[in-house]
């Protein structure tokens, strides 16, 4: 890996936290749904009251070995739970369910774009967990209270931790992962990935390989990047903190060993990471494990029958619509980025008008313009890809040109009708060729100056008769014009 | 198998315990002596024996994915020492959230 124009490498490994696309907890029947009224979705299970005990989530299992599955990892036949001992305000037990020795995946990969565009880069996977969220602590600040207040509706609602290897070298390669992992998860239906709503978290441990004289080289010490709310933030944070540990190391000479591991928060306003306090003197959370819950197991039965639901994920499809349709890398990545719904609707598309980069322009310029200018989802399109299919044959006919075509797809939208049926509402009539061949005739005869320029090598004069036979016959196609006009006027000479 | 003063320092730090010096050294004694007792164990051979998950030789207790119906707030808050009409209230919390 290049270090670019960089005087080291950046040596990066993420830890992500997806909540899964469960309507209830991991461990008790409480619903997590976003944005409820603090402290309305919780139970003696989930505010941790003596004596109750939790019961796991079959989905939220199932979710977790599907994503394992997914990112080619060794799914354990035997995964068990481990209580994770801190106390913080907003974990009610004092403790966190988590799995420490048998998490419920090892192992595995994600390919993601190479920086260069040129193929992938596999970043390689340690581990796949789950376990439970906490509740969230607010302060205002501003009120100038004395009191956090704490809102437990989040404690228990199930997560999956997901830990790379540090095979990650820029922060632009690390934004590319998480977009590639979020997509994937998309695909999956193990987690909608919205930050805003918390359901994907990510923190970043960083440090650099300086180059020495001998050709080795020293490493920094490894920092945790917390607190960055969006993948451009995370990509701003690391590019920050590659700059600041290495100018720290001009100045200190510490080595990766010589300081404990510092943690860091992403200040977005000041576009700053700042030291931050660590929640235990060290890092002792004297896990054992959870005496409440039973260990679980999966059969190579079960295991099938679960990676028989991943269906087609995102790579193997750019893939196959590159080789099926012939459209560019760029192409099949804008369509694939859209989710598995719009894939169909493209896919459907280019075999119904039988042009699969004719297909790819029109779902991409005129379908997304219009699904974004009305805040639609693809479900929500009034025009099937079989009606638009019909509009895209009647352009390669050459009964319509582009910009008629539009009118017509706009008309579509409005009436939500087909193709014919749009065609005739527009009053758009189909010029016979006959009597279209007549009409440049007549102009050719009628226009001995223009004639004369396009002989002479001047074809943009035939311009001026393709404006002529539009304002004599709204509904010809300019384009069939230009064509007859231009033969006649060759067979002149 | 003994625990140092330190040990024991740490251990109650962790777990937020305030302990007086002559509690400190009660505690080294007394929790010293449970480990050497747990330490007898340490005689059994295990050799060739699979480590034991849970007590309860069982697996796969699970639930559907069902929402039921949580406590009432009011119910949920009755026990909390503070609280204001939506949530708990704990000293302020600074720093990392």
């Amino acid at each position: 890996m290049s270090m670019g124009d960089r005087p080291y490498k950046i040596v990066i490994g993420l830890e992500v936290h997806v909540q899964l696309l469960t309507e209830s907890k991991l461990f008790c029947g409480c619903s997590t749904k976003f944005g409820a009224p603090p402290n309305t979705q919780t139970c003696p299970v989930c505010i941790g009251m003596p004596g109750v005990l939790p019961v796991m989530n079959r989905k939220a299992f199932e979710l977790a070995v599907k994503t394992g599955l997914a990112l080619n990892g060794e799914i354990a036949r035997f995964s068990k739970w481990d209580r994770k001992n801190y106390y913080y305000p907003d974990l009610p037990k004092g403790y966190q369910i988590s799995q420490y020795d048998l998490p419920i995946c090892r192992g595995g990969y994600l390919d993601i774009p190479a920086e260069d565009g040129e193929g992938t880069r596999r970043i390689g996977i340690i581990r796949v967990h789950l376990e439970e969220d906490a509740g969230k602590s607010m302060h205002d600040e501003k009120a100038g209270r004395a009191d956090s207040r704490i809102d437990l509706n989040r404690a228990g609602t199930p997560l999956l931790e997901i830990v790379t290897k540090p095979d990650l070298h820029s922060p632009t390669e690390a934004k590319t992962f998480l977009t590639e992992l979020k997509l994937l998860l998309n695909y999956l239906e193990v987690s909608d990935c919205n930050m805003q709503e918390g359901s994907l978290r990510v923190d970043a441990n960083i440090n650099l390989h300086i180059p020495t004289d001998d050709g080795g080289h020293v490493a920094t010490p490894i920092v945790e990047v917390k607190n960055m709310n969006s993948f451009r933030a995370v990509e701003r944070a690391l590019t920050y903190e590659a700059q600041r540990q290495y100018e720290a190391f001009l100045e200190t000479g510490h080595k990766l060993g010589d300081v404990p591991k510092q943690t860091r928060g992403w200040d977005e306003d000041a576009q700053i990471t700042r030291p931050q306090r660590s929640k235990e003197e060290s890092s002792d959370y004297r896990y054992f494990p959870e005496p409440d819950l039973v260990p679980v197991t999966i059969t190579e039965e079960e295991l099938e029958r679960i990676r028989a639901t991943l269906g087609e994920l995102p790579a193997e499809i750019r893939r196959r619509l590159q080789t099926t349709y012939q459209i560019t890398a760029y192409d099949s990545d804008v369509i694939v980025n859209q989710g598995r719904a719009f894939v169909d609707y493209y896919c459907r598309l280019a075999q119904g008008c039988g042009d699969g980069k004719m297909a790819a322009n029109w779902v991409q310029q005129d379908v997304l313009r219009t699904l974004n200018e009305r805040q639609w989802t693809i479900a929500q399109f009034p025009v099937s890809a079989d009606n638009l299919a019909e509009l895209l044959r009647k352009v390669r006919a050459g009964e319509l040109d582009t910009a008629k075509a539009r009118m017509v797809f706009a008309e579509m939208v409005e009436q939500r009708c087909s193709a014919a049926e749009a065609v005739q509402r527009l009053g758009i009539v189909q010029v016979d060729e006959g009597e279209l061949r007549r009409l440049c005739e007549e102009l050719v005869a009628a226009n001995p100056r223009v004639v004369a320029e396009v002989k002479a090598g001047k074809d943009k004069a035939i311009g001026s008769l393709v404006g002529q036979a539009k304002k004599r016959n709204p509904n010809v196609n300019p384009a069939r014009v230009k064509e007859i006009c231009l033969e006649l006027i060759q067979r002149q000479a | 198998m003994t625990l140092t003063r330190q040990e024991i320092e740490k251990v109650a730090f962790l777990a937020r315990l305030i302990l007086t010096p002559e509690e400190l050294d009660e505690m080294t004694g007394q929790l010293g002596r449970v480990l050497e007792y747990m330490a007898l164990l340490n005689e059994v051979d295990t050799e060739g024996v699979e480590p034991l998950a849970h007590a309860v030789e069982f697996a796969n207790v699970f639930r559907e994915d069902h929402v039921e119906k949580s406590l009432d707030r009011e119910v949920a808050l009755a026990n909390a020492p503070h609280r204001d009409d939506e949530c708990y209230l704990v000293p302020a919390v600074l720093g990392d959230v």
